[in-house]
């Protein structure tokens, strides 16, 4: 399997501006009071859920200093499409948190209830990623996946820092 | 939040009497400044925590309450186990017993200039902090379970501290009733290396002096003098409390409905704590919770060796150690019956006031210490629990600042390193492993704690014993 090109290249950086419509897939972050909110959109909830996991690296480190020598997949189920999110987002904390890896690409596939997916990524460095926090958790708040338009997914929620 | 909203009974006390599914009314203790600084999300939150099965008296919001998961942050809540009362992983929050812990040191501010700096490096150099650190220990499946069910005390009997550091620790330094088993392998695993480490966030050490004292017979006794040197460690119970909030969040979020409970909000996400589930993540959060205490116990040695090498004539004593993410089995007077409850406190402090049997002897007299952790740059506060902490909020009052600006708008706003230099300029000595941050955490980013604080006081929740002005801080 190759890996995805389309994530953590300077032409995915976050669309920040609210007006401003994000090029597919892209992914930015959102305010929440204490916390941080990670958005992701795609043509398909796949993409939705790869780049809200990059919207998740991007609260830790800058993406782009993150190199894929490291490679592992996750699997994960859930009821619904929203717990599902949850779920990947939370599979990806414990292994930052167990491997000490912090993630550049992700490669997504949904099938019902279940997830699986591969995930490209390093060794923490301090000194180059420059970890400005530690996500703890994500949560079920603002946590929304849907079509927002045709053909286009948006996956989001805020994560506990 | 509109003032107008609310139904004022005080120039710091505002209600929202029940209407709805309400079952009792919500109580939000604040100046109108502070209530007009606090999002619209915090009256839904404290709407729909008001809803809850076996909810007592009220849903209550601290000063610094801001918006939350399912309940607020600043939010208290106790419920009865016998009134079908429930037990919520969402009031308690991903960081159990996330407290803060402050040491007297016996040095005053004039003893520690010489040395300031050096202080600095060999703090940052021995706690381990940042995403990634590893702590001194490994724990063995058979250590962690011993771990979860002993505690600061286990961390003491391990050669991490001094027996009387537990008295000087809520729950003398070992949760009770804590289920090791009833932790998920995913949260042990977590936590395997990561004992005594500060995490990151909002988490630090300090170094500050006694720079105001307000109440004279409450400093004298919890041993502040002005101009002394204390320690003050703000962190919780690390991976291992965050993947038991994760576990629980889904668990009940899935079943509340078999329970019969519908939830407004996914996050208040609950169990009857009559129920299996509901027992299970008591067990669970206690372990959790001794997890904490274990883990600031052993960053209070790590701190001690630090300062051996460097102020051989330091002596670290234990002034407090309170936790202020908790849900906890407590008796409290209810018009006049006194009824076992089971009272969330999520970023709110426990406030104890004079005469309460859990108290250290020397506390007596002047209610329990409540230590309130500013932000990176700004004064902390010790306040004292009160006689009417009691009646007012079931003995809680705030935790800290409470967020002014999102993490997204202070990166956008604020720069690290400006944050680091114009710190230093006030002779504040920053170390961190990541400038980015610094800025998540600039003093900027926070409401201003004074503001607070005072308004405990008005409220009745707490009483200002000193400020703390910092002199060091080591973040993650």
């Amino acid at each position: 399997m190759t890996i995805p090109t389309f994530v953590a290249t300077p032409g995915n950086s976050p669309a920040t501006h609210p007006g401003m419509q994000p090029q597919m897939p892209a992914w930015e972050h959102f305010a929440h009071q204490a916390d941080i909110g990670v958005r992701g959109y795609g043509h398909s909830p796949e993409e939705a859920f790869a780049q809200a996991a990059l919207a998740m690296i991007a609260v830790i480190a800058d993406p782009r200093r993150i190199q894929a020598h490291e490679t592992i997949n996750i699997e994960c189920r859930a009821p619904d499409l929203e717990l599902l999110l949850v779920d990947w987002l939370n599979a990806l904390i414990y292994e930052i948190a167990t491997r000490h890896l912090l993630f550049c690409a992700f490669d997504v596939h949904i099938n019902g209830h279940h997830l699986h997916a591969t995930a490209w990524g390093e060794n923490i460095d301090p000194a180059r990623h420059q970890p400005a926090v530690e996500v703890k958790g994500a949560t079920f708040t603002e946590l929304h996946v849907d079509a927002i338009a045709p053909d286009r997914w948006r996956a989001q929620c805020v994560v506990d820092v | 939040m509109d003032p107008a909203r609310l139904e004022r009974h005080s120039p710091h006390e505002w209600h929202i009497p029940p209407s709805g599914n309400m079952r009792v009314p919500a109580i939000l203790y604040a100046p109108e400044d502070l209530i007009l600084g606090m999002d619209d999300k915090v009256y839904e939150q404290l709407v729909n925590v008001a809803c809850l099965p076996g909810i007592v008296k009220a849903a209550y919001a601290m000063p610094d309450a801001h918006w939350g998961y399912g309940f607020p942050i600043g939010g208290v809540a106790a419920f009865d186990a016998a009134a079908g009362g429930v037990v919520s992983a969402g009031g308690v929050g991903f960081d159990i017993s996330c407290g803060v812990r402050t040491l007297t040191t016996g040095l005053q501010r004039k003893d520690i200039e010489a040395v300031k700096r050096r202080l600095a490096d060999t703090l940052f150099a021995r706690i381990p902090a940042g995403l990634g650190s590893t702590g001194v220990l490994r724990l063995s499946p058979r250590d962690m379970d011993d771990m979860l069910k002993g505690g600061a005390r286990w961390a003491v009997g391990r050669g991490f501290g001094e027996m009387a550091d537990l008295e000087r620790t809520e729950e003398h330094g070992q949760m009770h009733g804590a289920v090791p088993s009833a932790v998920s392998p995913q949260a042990k695993h977590r936590q395997r290396d990561e004992m005594g480490t500060l995490g990151s966030g909002n988490h630090y050490l300090e170094v500050q002096a006694v720079n105001e004292i307000y109440a004279a017979d409450a400093a004298a006794a919890y041993g502040l003098h002005l101009d002394d040197v204390v320690v003050s460690i703000h962190c919780g119970s690390r991976g291992l409390g965050h993947q038991i909030g994760t576990d629980f969040l889904k668990t009940m979020a899935m079943t509340a409905l078999d329970f019969g409970i519908h939830l407004p909000d996914r996050e208040l996400a609950c169990a009857p704590l009559d129920s299996t589930l509901g027992q299970d993540y008591l067990g669970a959060m206690r372990a959790g919770i001794n997890c904490a205490l274990a883990n600031r116990q052993i960053i209070t040695h790590l701190t001690r060796e630090a300062f051996a090498t460097i102020l051989p004539t330091a002596h670290l004593h234990m002034l407090y150690d309170v936790s202020h993410n908790t849900c906890k089995e407590e008796t409290h007077s209810v018009d006049g019956t006194p009824r076992r409850l089971f009272v969330h406190r999520k970023g709110a402090t426990r406030a104890f006031g004079p005469g309460h049997a859990e108290l250290p002897a020397e506390f007596a007299q002047v209610g329990q210490p409540v230590l309130i952790g500013g932000s990176m740059g700004t004064y902390s506060y010790v306040l004292a629990g009160m006689p009417t902490s009691e009646p007012q909020s079931f003995a809680s009052a705030c935790h800290g600042a409470g967020r002014a600006m999102s993490r997204h708008a202070a990166t956008r706003r604020l720069s690290g390193r400006q944050v680091v230099d114009d710190l230093a300029a006030r002779g504040i000595l920053i170390r961190c492993v990541a400038q980015r941050g610094v800025a998540e955490e600039a003093p900027g980013a926070y409401k201003d704690v004074t503001v607070v604080v005072d308004a405990a006081e008005h409220a009745g929740l707490a009483r200002k014993v000193a400020r703390l002005e910092p002199l060091i801080c080591v973040k993650g």
